[in-house]
């Protein structure tokens, strides 16, 4: 009986385990669960700040030629960096990095590093959705606004962003979602995060149960976010 | 109170997109109260002229003049200018995300800080003039093709312009909308407005127009009354041209 089935040890107990596991220790995980939307969240709307900064740099046009190349080039190296790199290394790289190189930040907490690090990287992505929202406006609004005689700026406020908002809320919605499961990498730093719940239970000798308490939590929590990003997009395509 | 010659000017107005030459050096003058009709091939270069005269299109060289100012000057406050150009698309670009009613009122608010008041109270009368009173805070994707293109003109209208541009405002609609939208144009020439427009409707432009232009190849091929251009071509270009679309 030499068959796959054969390598599963049937004397483990997988769903007493985990059951057992989350009515001890359920306290534990909520805490971290709560721990990982309030990171994620924070670094999304900050890095939606930023990232709208940098995504309207990546369009904005000034009179003079030279600045705009510049410009376009500064961004286009932090956005390409930043995407183009593990997520991972950005987070080691700041947290073991800048402390070192910048006195002023040697004494701040562990969660300032992880959330720049995680708010930098939102930016690069938020950047890119807001360019590509601004861009999926078709091009006659602005000329028709433009032609009016209405100033670029007001044509960006009044005519193209509320235009680009409805390609670019959903689009937000998913990299919250994303985002959500990039934390689990900060469990790396000890950052009690979902993630990092299993890591202390390690201790007490519990290591599979954990993680699949871990995954199905950010599976309900993703499933979730899903649907509900569906819902903005289907409330935001109505008025078209 | 004019000091100057025409309303609108154009001087050895050239545009090339990258190596294509589109506009090889127009002279052209538009005078107030004139309508203007644009005819001719397509790809001839009707909408880049059209767009040039707004300066939706920055001429590689040559000037527009526009009321006696060269606004294709440097650091000539453009938007104040074409407060008073009014274009209309084939696509009618209305609003999506406004009400018909804020698609006339916006610029004048923003741009001419007229109270909300009295932007709506002037709204109103335009809509009254096109028969979309009842359609006032409906959005756009209510609106058929027709309704748009008569919106978009009235938007236009709304900032007092001092000339209307047209870039072949019928050619996206339905046969049976295309009627409406000329109605409207038809009115505005008989209230006086000067009108340059791009069309396909030779009949429309026989009726309206003072003066037909030939556009070929990024020139003017000729250019006369209705009666002598539609009834007595002398450019060969031009006899084929009317062979084809009339
Ligand atoms: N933004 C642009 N970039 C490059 N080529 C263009 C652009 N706009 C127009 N053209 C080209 O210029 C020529 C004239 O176009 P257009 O003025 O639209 O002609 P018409 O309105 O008479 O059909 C065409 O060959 C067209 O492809
Ligand atoms: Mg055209």
């Amino acid at each position: 009986m030499m068959s796959v089935i054969s390598v599963i040890h049937f004397d483990l107990d997988i769903i007493g385990g985990i059951v057992n596991t989350w009515l001890k220790y359920s306290n534990l995980f909520i805490k971290g669960l709560w721990m990982t939307l309030g990171i994620a969240a924070a670094a999304v709307a900050m890095g939606s700040i930023l990232g709208s900064l940098i995504g309207v740099l990546s369009i904005v046009e000034t009179r003079w030629k030279w600045l705009n190349t510049i410009i376009h080039t500064l961004v286009k190296v932090y956005v390409t960096a930043l995407r183009g790199t593990p997520i991972l290394v950005q987070l080691y790289l700041i947290y073991f990095f800048l402390p070192e190189a910048v006195w002023f930040l040697k004494d701040l907490p562990k969660l300032f590093f992880i959330l720049l690090a995680l708010t930098l990287n939102s930016s690069a992505y938020v950047a890119e959705i807001i360019r590509g929202g601004i861009n999926s406006v078709d091009k006659g609004q602005t000329e028709a606004a433009r032609s009016l005689g209405m100033t670029s700026s007001h044509n960006m406020i009044y005519i193209v962003f509320p235009q680009a908002i409805k390609s670019i809320l959903p689009a937000l919605g998913n990299e919250y979602i994303m985002m959500v499961k990039e934390t689990s990498l900060a469990s790396t730093l000890s950052l009690h995060e979902l993630m990092f719940t299993g890591t202390i239970l390690r201790n007490y000798f519990l290591v599979w149960q954990p993680l699949f308490i871990i995954a199905i939590i950010y599976l309900i929590v993703t499933l979730i976010l899903t649907s509900l990003v569906g819902m903005l997009e289907r409330r935001l395509s109505v008025s078209d | 109170m004019t000091d100057y010659n025409h309303l609108i000017e154009t001087r050895n107005l050239v545009k090339d997109f990258g190596k294509l030459g589109v506009l090889k050096g127009i002279n052209q003058h538009i005078d107030k109260g004139e309508v203007v009709t644009i005819i001719g091939p397509s790809g001839s270069g009707k909408s880049t002229f059209l767009r040039c005269l707004n300066l939706l299109e920055k001429p590689t060289s040559g000037q527009v003049i526009f009321e006696g100012v060269d606004i294709s000057a440097e650091h000539v406050d453009i938007n104040l200018h074409r407060q008073k150009i009014g274009m209309v698309f084939q696509l009618f670009n209305v609003f999506p995300h406004l009400s018909v009613l804020e698609n006339i009122t916006i610029t004048p608010k923003l741009e001419k800080k007229m109270p909300a008041s009295e932007a709506e109270k002037k709204a109103d009368e335009l809509l009254a003039m096109i028969g979309l009173s009842d359609k006032k805070y409906e959005y756009p994707r209510k609106l058929s093709g027709g309704q748009k293109q008569r919106l978009a003109i009235v938007r236009a209208l709304a900032m007092e312009p001092d000339v209307m541009l047209f870039d072949e405002p019928t050619s996206a609609l339905d046969p049976e909308m295309v009627k409406e939208v000329l109605d409207v144009m038809l009115k505005l020439v008989e209230d006086g407005m000067t009108c340059v427009i791009v069309t396909h409707e030779m009949g429309f432009a026989r009726k309206v127009s003072d003066r037909v232009l030939f556009m070929d190849d990024g020139i003017i091929a000729e250019e006369g009354t209705p009666e002598q251009l539609f009834d007595h071509p002398q450019n060969p270009r031009t006899i084929e041209f009317l062979s084809k679309v009339l």
